[in-house]
């Protein structure tokens, strides 16, 4: 699975407001296929606002943002976004969760299927167990398999190590290597080492 | 255009028109109600009682004329993004309750020596009591969401559902009525009002628009300090956390 | 398409996996349909009478009382998030879910009302009346409930206020519903009438009512 040659995410002068006070302003990068960007700072300084902004859930107080090589409008459309929340029905089993997000998700050709995609996370055991009776952790893993069920070129992260043992961080960082291997495009919002190749981009430094 | 819609330039405006428009409200309230209780004839089936009228209609019609104000302003906040717009919309609320408030209480107190009960379900009276009802989810509306950007949105998208669902609810209401009672007892008129009571009910249509346009615009301007007043907090709060606990922030 | 049929698949087996919603709202619609001859009294005359008007009075609260969830637990859990992500217009899921929240809760109501109707005393004409006029009428409630639901989505206790700012707008349905249901068991208006006006108020839910719920939805995060 290798994404188009000329994939790239800009952000031109980007400025992000939450709940009407500024939290960020004149944040410009690009990024190419293959590039990942760790985004850090303190709490409060926009981190989670600059991913939903990136996943074209919020607007941008001002300033522009592309995806260009995707064929899409907004960026969101051609994203994962791995939010605090799993997206994940407690009621539906694992298998369940992903065939349906992969249905919804998929941009024309379908990844892994959702048993493969468990396997990758360590999770091949429980497929046919509801999310409900999944630890933390568990679940974290099942909402990772979601990213690999089906493919999109940039992967929106935010804290993606939370509840996440040793052994299952090594298979995330993994994981985000492949996807940069193949062209795709990682954000994530972080405060720990996830342990791959990327530039920084500190927000929040407070005047 | 632009530049009138630009906060700090409105505020200066309506510092400088309001008094004026005070003025102006008060003179032909005055003017208005004088002619109300002292020049215009009793009914002579009526009798006094068709004063009422003279501040019911007013009411009745602004309670229609608030809507549209407020849905103008929900085209500003989903179109353009506005902020007047919004404080627009938030400050006509309460006043459309208000007005839509004083026609039912007015339409009652008529009723009472007309129809011998203090409520009728008259199609006209039921319209505007979903209409009073819609006024007050909108009010809710803005009580409940804290965001105000969120909240403004809300309402406005409410506003037009509203807009696109009062003419039916009206049709469906006098439908309604047709079917349960044949005549509506109300009479206020109808197009062939005598001037002695048409001048009357017009100066105090005008006495009360201008009430309501003074009204209005002090809401508007007390939302946009407010605002500032709430972006104020915001920047107080951020540098109380940078000067008492600047280390925990930092390395978290 | 696929997509939106695995939705409303997801969205059924949610319903009945998680607490039986439509089963509940039956039996809500069973208890406001007991308690309602308690309130006016057994008279079996004056109920088949007024007892259109009580299943559809019924049918409402019941239909409202669910509503609040529709988009809420999505809202919760972060879906979405990633429904708004997708490649389908959010305008489309809103429209799948609430014909697939309508098919788990208000389809059981249609089908036990002229069960219910039965205790009211009402004759065969009246039930049938009563049961068409819910077929094509509930769905305007799904719809017009889908807005309120969409508009108090991120509030923590939304119930309310939704049954607040939706009940003054379910007022056509519910008069052309119970004219409709009324007008089956004789009276001066040909039932077509009332009945034709709430399959057009229905539609016209079905056709509005998405666009101004997935603006709600899009503005709420």
């Amino acid at each position: 699975m290798v994404f188009h040659q000329d994939l790239s995410l800009h952000a031109h002068e980007l400025a992000l407001a939450r709940g009407g006070r500024r939290l960020a302003q004149g944040l410009s990068f690009t990024l190419k296929g293959g590039e990942a960007l760790l985004v850090t700072g303190p709490n409060g300084a926009g981190k989670s606002t600059l991913l939903r902004v990136l996943a074209s859930l919020l607007a941008p107080a001002s300033g522009r943002l592309s995806l260009d090589g995707a064929g899409v409008e907004a960026p969101g459309l051609a994203a994962h976004y791995l939010g605090h929340a799993e997206a994940l029905k407690g009621a539906l089993t694992a298998r369940e969760n992903l065939e349906f997000w992969s249905e919804m998700l998929t941009m024309g050709d379908f990844g892994l299927s959702p048993d493969e995609a468990l396997a990758r996370v360590a999770m091949s055991h429980a497929p046919d167990l509801p999310v409900s009776y999944l630890s933390a952790g568990q679940r974290r893993r099942v909402a990772i398999a979601r990213l690999l069920v089906a493919p999109r070129p940039l992967w929106l992260l935010d804290e993606p190590a939370t509840a996440l043992d040793a052994a299952s961080q090594t298979r995330l960082a993994a994981l985000m290597k492949d996807h940069l291997a193949s062209g795709g495009i990682i954000v994530a919002a972080t405060h720990a080492d996830l342990g791959l190749p990327a530039r920084e981009l500190r927000l929040g430094a407070k005047p | 255009m632009l530049k009138y819609a630009n906060p700090t330039f409105f505020l200066r405006l309506v510092a400088a028109v309001l008094p004026w428009l005070w003025a102006a409200t008060i003179l032909t309230l005055g003017v208005g109600l004088y002619m109300t209780f002292l020049t215009a004839p009793a009914d002579y089936q009526q009798g006094e009682t068709v004063r009422i009228m003279y501040i019911h209609v007013p009411a009745a019609w602004l309670s229609m004329f608030i809507y549209m104000v407020m849905t103008l302003s929900a085209l500003g906040t989903l179109v353009w993004r506005h902020p007047l717009a919004d404080a627009s919309q938030q400050a006509a609320a309460p006043l459309g309750a208000g007005f839509t408030f004083i026609c039912l209480v007015t339409g009652s107190l008529w009723g009472k020596p007309m129809w011998g009960t203090w409520w009728v379900w008259d199609a006209r009276l039921t319209s505007v009591l979903v209409l009073f009802l819609i006024y007050l989810g909108l009010i809710a509306l803005w009580n409940t969401i804290e965001e105000p950007l969120m909240a403004a949105r809300a309402s406005a998208i409410l506003t037009l559902v509203g807009v696109v669902n009062i003419p039916i609810i009206k049709f469906s209401v006098d439908w309604w009525n047709t079917l349960h009672q044949p005549a509506s007892v109300l009479r206020m008129g109808g197009p062939a009002l005598h001037p002695s009571m048409l001048w009357p009910l017009l100066v105090m249509a005008l006495g009360a628009s201008l009430l309501f346009v003074c009204l209005h615009l002090m809401g508007v301007r007390n939302e946009i300090l407010r605002r500032r007043l709430r972006r104020l907090s915001y920047l107080a709060a951020e540098a109380a956390d940078h000067v008492l606990e600047p280390q925990t922030e930092a390395g978290a | 398409m696929k997509a939106l049929a695995a939705l409303f698949a997801r969205e059924l087996r949610l319903a009945n996996r998680a607490g039986g919603g439509g089963a509940m709202g039956v039996v809500f619609f069973l208890i406001l349909v007991t308690i309602a001859p308690f309130a006016i009294g057994p008279d079996l005359n004056l109920l088949a009478r007024i007892g259109p008007a009580i299943l559809w009075i019924a049918a409402l609260l019941s239909t409202l009382l669910g509503l609040d969830r529709l988009f809420l637990s999505d809202h919760e859990d972060g879906s979405l998030d990633l429904l708004e992500m997708a490649d389908t217009p959010l305008e489309a899921v809103v429209l799948v879910k609430c014909l697939a929240h309508w098919a788990g809760t208000g389809l059981p109501l249609v089908l036990a009302a002229p069960l219910f109707g039965l205790m009211l005393a009402l004759d065969g004409d009246a039930l049938w009346g009563v049961t068409a006029s819910l077929a094509v009428g509930t769905p305007a409630l799904t719809f017009i409930g889908a807005i309120g639901a969409a508009l108090t989505v991120s509030l923590r206790r939304g119930g309310l206020l939704m049954a607040i700012l939706v009940l003054p707008f379910t007022v056509p349905a519910l008069i052309f519903g119970v004219s409709a249901a009324s007008a089956a068991s004789g009276g001066t208006v040909p039932f077509l009438t009332p009945f034709l006006i709430l399959c057009a108020l229905s539609l016209a839910s079905m056709a509005l009512a998405p666009f101004a719920a997935a603006a709600a939805l899009r503005s709420g995060g």
